[in-house]
C-alpha cells in the first residue's frame, strides 16, 4: 500500500451521519401535518402564499450568495425554504402576493444574509419578516379570510376576526369573557384548527403533531416549547384566578394565537436561541410571559413575535451567563 | 452478584455504532514476525534507558531497558534474537522515537517464568505484588499506559475505597477486552484479587456495559465465591469507559477537572481489564508484559480478529493475518474509531497501549465539508464534561486563550463527542486540542516569568 494515498486526520473517524440539511428537511416535514390542515382550511390561497414564500426565500437567498458575497450558494442545506414556510405561517392566507415577497425579501436579505448568512443572524429571520409586513401593511396583515370560504374569501372578501382579537376588542368595550363566549368558536375548534389566524397556526392538532416528530428526530429538545407554554399557561392562569370576569381562561390563552406555532417552531430556531437548558427555560419563560403580557395589556391582541423578537435579543447575554454543569465541580 | 437497571454517567454521551465485528472470534496467537521494534517510550513518563547493545544475544522475556525514575516501567524483550541497533522508529504519533530492533529467531524464553496455562488461585503479599508488577513493566493496557505499580501506592493523604475495572470497552468496533473477559475469567477475577491486595483494600467493582452479556455472566460466574467483587453492568453509551464517566457510574463521584484531578482523589483506583490479566500473570507466573490481545478489523477485513501479538510486531504482520489490505483502504487507525490515531505507515509497531488496529474504506475515511455553526447546540448536550465545544472552538479560533481557559477548555478528555454530532462537521475537536497546548504553553510562559 502507498502510505501517500492514506487519509492521516485526527480523532474521530466516525461520525453520526447528521447534517444541516438532513434538520432543515426534518424540520419541513414537521410543518406539513400544519401545512396541510392550511389548505383544508383556506384552499388554494394558502398553496399561493406558501409557495411564494419559500420560493421567493430559497431564490433570495440563492441571488445574495452568488452575486452579492460571491460565494457558492448554500441553499440545498433547506434553511432558506424553512424560513419562507415559517413566514408563510405566519401571515393570514389572503395577504397579496408582492407583500409576501416583499417580507421573504427582508427576512432573508436583511435579518439573515446581512449578518452573515446561516447561524449569525441574531434574530429570528421569518419573524423579523413578519413584524416588518405588520407595521408596515397593519390592514393587511389583520384581515383574515374565514376559515373555509374556499379560494373566494380574497374576492368577495368574506373575512373575520381571530379569536384574540373579539377579546381584545369586546373586554375593552366591558364585556365578560362569559359574554364573548358566544361569538369564540369552541375548543374542539380550537384545537382542530376552526377559526380565523395566520396561515400555519390554526390547529394545535397540527402543531403538536410536528413537535412530537422534532422531538423523535431529536432535531428539538422538549426545553423551549415547555418552557413558552407552561409559563404562558401559568401566567395567564394566574391572571385568571385573580379575576375571571377580567381575563381569559389559560386553556384559550394556549389554543389561540400562535403560541403553539411559536413554541414548536419559532423559539426552537438553533440560530436564536440559547444552548443549554438552564437558558433555554429562561428563553422559554420569557417568552410566555411577555406574550400574555402584550396579549392582556399590550395595543396588540397577539404578542407572540414580538416576544420571540425580543427575547432573541437577550440569548447572547443568556449564553454568557448560563453554563453546563461542569463535571467535577 | 448483578443489580437491577444498568448504571451510567449523568450527563452528555453520544451512542456511534457498535460495529464489534470481531465480538466472537476466539483469541489467537499471531505468528512470529521476522523484526520487532521494541520502544523504549511505551508508557507515560520517562523513557527507559536501554540495557543491550547491538549485537547482544537476548531471550524472551528477558529485561532490555530499565525504568528510568518513579513514573517510567521496564521493557522486556517480547522475541528471542539479536539486537540489531538501537535507532528512531516512527510510533503512532508519526514522530520517530528510540526502538530496540530484534532480528528474530527461535522462540526461547528467559528462565522463571512459568508458561503454563493452570489457574494459579494463591496470591503472595503485598510487597510482592507491588515489586512483581513494576518489575513486569505492566502499565495500564486501555490507552494511556500509565505504569501500573504508581497507581498501587498512592499518596499517603489519599485513602483508597473501590478498586474499579473497566472492562466496557466502549470504542466501536474493538473487542479485546471482550475476548480476554470471555476466555479468561477466572485470571482476571484472581488479578483482580492481586490488585486488591495490593491496594490494601478489599471492594471492587467490574464496570461492563450490557452489550456483552456474555462477559457480564461469565465473569459474575468467577467472582461468585468473592463477595468483595461486584460485576456491574452499565448502559451502552459512549465515553462509558472514560475513567470520568466510569468512576461516576459505579460510585457516583465526580473526579476533579483534569489536568489535576485523578482518580486517587476520590478514593478508586481503575485498571483496564487487559491490565489486570497482565497483572496476573506478572504475580502468579512472573511473565512480563510482552504480548498482548489486538482486535484487527474493518468493514472491508476479510477475517476480523482477536490477535495474541508480541510487543514490537509491526502492524502490516497483524493486517495480513486478517487478510491482508483491502481494495480501496482509505485509512489505518490504531485504537477505536472514537478515540484512535490515524497511520501513515503500516510499519509503525505495536506497544503495549495498542488495543486495536482499525482498517477504514475510501467512503469513510474523508472528513464532509464544514459548514457554518448553525447553534444547534447538540455538541453542548453531548459532552460528558459540561463544555461548550461551539464557544471553545470560536474562542480558539480568534485566539482567545484567557477566555478558554475560563471556559474550561483544559478540561476536555478529547472523547470525540463533540465532532462526531457536529451537523455542520466543524473541525470541534481539532481546535479545542489546539486550545489546550496554546493554554499549557502560556501557563508554561507566565509560570517562568
Amino acid at each position: 500500500m502507498n502510505p501517500s494515498l492514506l487519509t492521516v486526520s485526527l480523532s474521530p473517524h466516525m461520525y453520526s451521519g447528521e447534517s444541516v440539511r438532513k434538520i432543515m428537511t426534518g424540520v419541513l416535514v414537521a410543518l406539513m401535518p400544519a401545512w396541510i390542515v392550511s389548505l383544508i382550511v383556506f384552499g388554494w390561497a394558502a398553496l399561493k402564499v406558501s409557495a411564494l414564500a419559500v420560493i421567493s426565500s430559497v431564490f433570495f437567498e440563492y441571488l445574495i450568495q452568488k452575486y452579492i458575497l460571491k460565494k457558492d450558494p448554500s441553499v440545498s442545506d433547506g434553511s432558506a425554504a424553512v424560513t419562507g414556510l415559517l413566514l408563510a405561517f405566519n401571515v393570514p392566507a389572503t395577504l397579496p402576493g408582492w407583500m409576501v415577497v416583499l417580507g421573504s425579501f427582508i427576512a432573508i436579505a436583511v435579518a439573515k444574509m446581512t449578518f452573515g448568512g446561516l447561524g449569525n443572524n441574531p434574530f429570528n429571520p421569518a419573524l423579523i419578516g413578519r413584524v416588518f409586513l405588520l407595521v408596515s401593511f397593519p390592514v393587511a396583515m389583520t384581515t383574515w379570510p374565514k376559515p373555509f370560504s374556499g379560494a373566494m374569501a380574497a374576492v368577495d372578501g368574506v373575512t373575520t376576526a381571530t379569536p384574540l382579537a373579539i377579546i381584545k376588542e369586546g373586554l375593552k368595550n366591558g364585556l365578560t369573557p362569559q359574554q364573548l363566549m358566544s361569538e369564540l368558536p369552541r375548543y374542539s375548534d380550537l384545537f382542530l384548527g376552526k377559526m380565523a389566524g395566520s396561515l400555519g397556526e390554526m390547529s394545535a392538532l397540527a402543531l403538536l403533531a410536528g413537535g412530537a416528530y422534532l422531538l423523535y428526530r431529536k432535531i428539538i429538545t422538549w426545553h423551549i416549547p415547555v418552557a413558552v407554554i407552561g409559563s404562558a399557561a401559568a401566567f395567564s392562569g394566574l391572571l385568571w384566578l385573580v379575576n375571571p370576569v377580567k381575563y381569559m381562561n389559560p386553556v384559550f390563552h394556549v389554543l389561540t394565537g400562535g403560541i403553539l406555532l411559536g413554541a414548536i417552531f419559532m423559539a426552537t430556531d438553533y440560530v436564536t436561541s440559547p444552548m443549554i437548558p438552564k437558558g433555554m427555560f429562561i428563553f422559554g419563560g420569557g417568552i410566555g410571559i411577555l406574550t400574555v403580557t402584550i396579549r392582556v395589556f399590550g395595543a396588540y391582541p397577539e404578542g407572540v413575535s414580538f416576544a420571540i423578537l425580543i427575547m432573541n435579543a437577550f440569548v447572547p447575554l443568556i449564553n454568557r451567563y448560563c453554563k453546563p454543569k461542569r463535571f467535577g465541580e | 452478584m448483578r443489580s437491577g437497571s444498568p448504571k451510567t454517567f449523568p450527563q452528555g454521551g453520544v451512542h456511534p455504532h457498535d460495529s464489534k465485528l470481531s465480538a466472537d472470534k476466539p483469541l489467537s496467537m499471531l505468528p512470529l514476525p521476522k523484526t520487532v521494534a521494541i520502544l523504549l517510550s511505551q508508557h507515560i513518563g520517562a523513557p527507559a534507558v536501554p540495557l543491550v547493545k547491538a549485537g547482544d544475544f537476548v531471550k524472551t522475556g528477558q529485561l532490555i531497558a530499565r525504568a528510568e525514575g518513579f513514573v517510567s516501567a521496564n521493557i522486556h524483550a517480547s522475541v528471542t534474537g539479536n539486537v540489531k541497533k538501537i535507532d528512531p522508529v516512527k510510533d503512532v504519533t508519526g514522530y520517530k522515537r528510540p526502538a530496540v530492533i530484534l532480528d528474530v529467531q527461535e522462540d526461547e524464553w528467559a528462565g522463571g517464568i512459568d508458561r503454563g496455562l493452570d489457574l494459579k488461585k494463591d496470591i503472595p503479599g503485598r510487597e510482592d505484588i507491588i515489586a512483581k508488577i513494576a518489575a513486569a513493566g505492566i502499565v495500564g493496557l486501555g490507552g494511556a499506559a500509565f505504569p501500573s505499580h504508581v497507581k498501587l501506592s498512592p499518596p499517603k493523604d489519599k485513602p483508597m475505597e473501590f478498586l474499579l475495572i473497566n472492562g466496557v470497552e466502549c470504542e466501536p468496533y474493538l473487542t479485546a477486552d471482550h475476548r480476554l473477559m470471555v476466555e479468561k475469567s477466572e485470571e482476571v477475577v484472581t488479578g483482580v484479587r492481586i490488585l486488591l491486595k495490593g491496594l490494601g483494600i478489599d471492594q471492587a467493582c467490574i464496570g461492563i456495559e450490557e452489550n456483552k452479556p456474555d462477559a457480564i455472566d461469565i465473569l459474575a460466574a468467577a467472582a461468585r465465591d468473592y463477595p468483595g467483587i461486584r460485576v456491574e453492568p452499565l448502559k451502552v453509551c459512549y465515553p462509558q469507559g472514560g475513567e470520568r464517566q466510569l468512576v461516576k457510574a459505579l460510585t457516583g463521584r465526580e473526579i476533579p477537572p483534569p489536568p489535576k484531578g485523578l482518580p486517587s482523589d476520590v478514593g478508586c483506583a481503575v485498571f483496564n481489564v487487559g491490565t489486570v490479566f497482565a497483572v496476573y500473570e506478572a504475580v502468579q507466573k512472573n511473565k512480563p508484559l510482552i504480548e498482548r490481545v489486538v482486535t484487527v478489523t474493518g468493514p472491508a477485513i476479510q477475517n476480523p480478529s482477536n490477535f495474541w501479538v508480541r510487543v514490537g510486531t509491526p502492524f502490516h504482520e497483524l493486517i495480513k493475518a486478517a487478510g491482508g489490505l483491502p481494495d480501496k483502504t482509505g485509512k489505518i487507525i490504531a485504537g477505536g474509531p472514537m478515540m484512535g490515531r490515524a497511520l501513515d505507515s503500516t510499519d509503525i509497531p505495536v506497544t503495549k497501549g495498542t488495543s486495536g488496529l482499525l482498517v477504514l474504506p475510501e467512503d469513510q475515511a474523508k472528513r464532509e465539508l464544514v459548514e457554518n455553526c448553525i447553534r444547534c447546540a447538540k455538541c453542548v448536550f453531548a459532552c460528558p464534561l459540561g463544555l461548550e465545544p461551539y464557544l471553545l472552538m470560536a474562542l480558539v479560533e480568534r485566539n482567545q486563550l484567557d477566555r478558554a481557559f475560563g471556559e474550561r477548555v483544559l478540561s476536555c478528555c478529547e472523547c470525540s463527542c463533540c465532532s462526531f454530532v457536529c451537523p455542520s462537521h466543524r473541525p470541534l475537536l481539532d481546535y479545542i486540542r489546539l486550545g489546550k497546548a496554546n493554554v499549557f504553553k502560556k501557563l508554561k510562559e507566565q509560570k517562568q516569568k
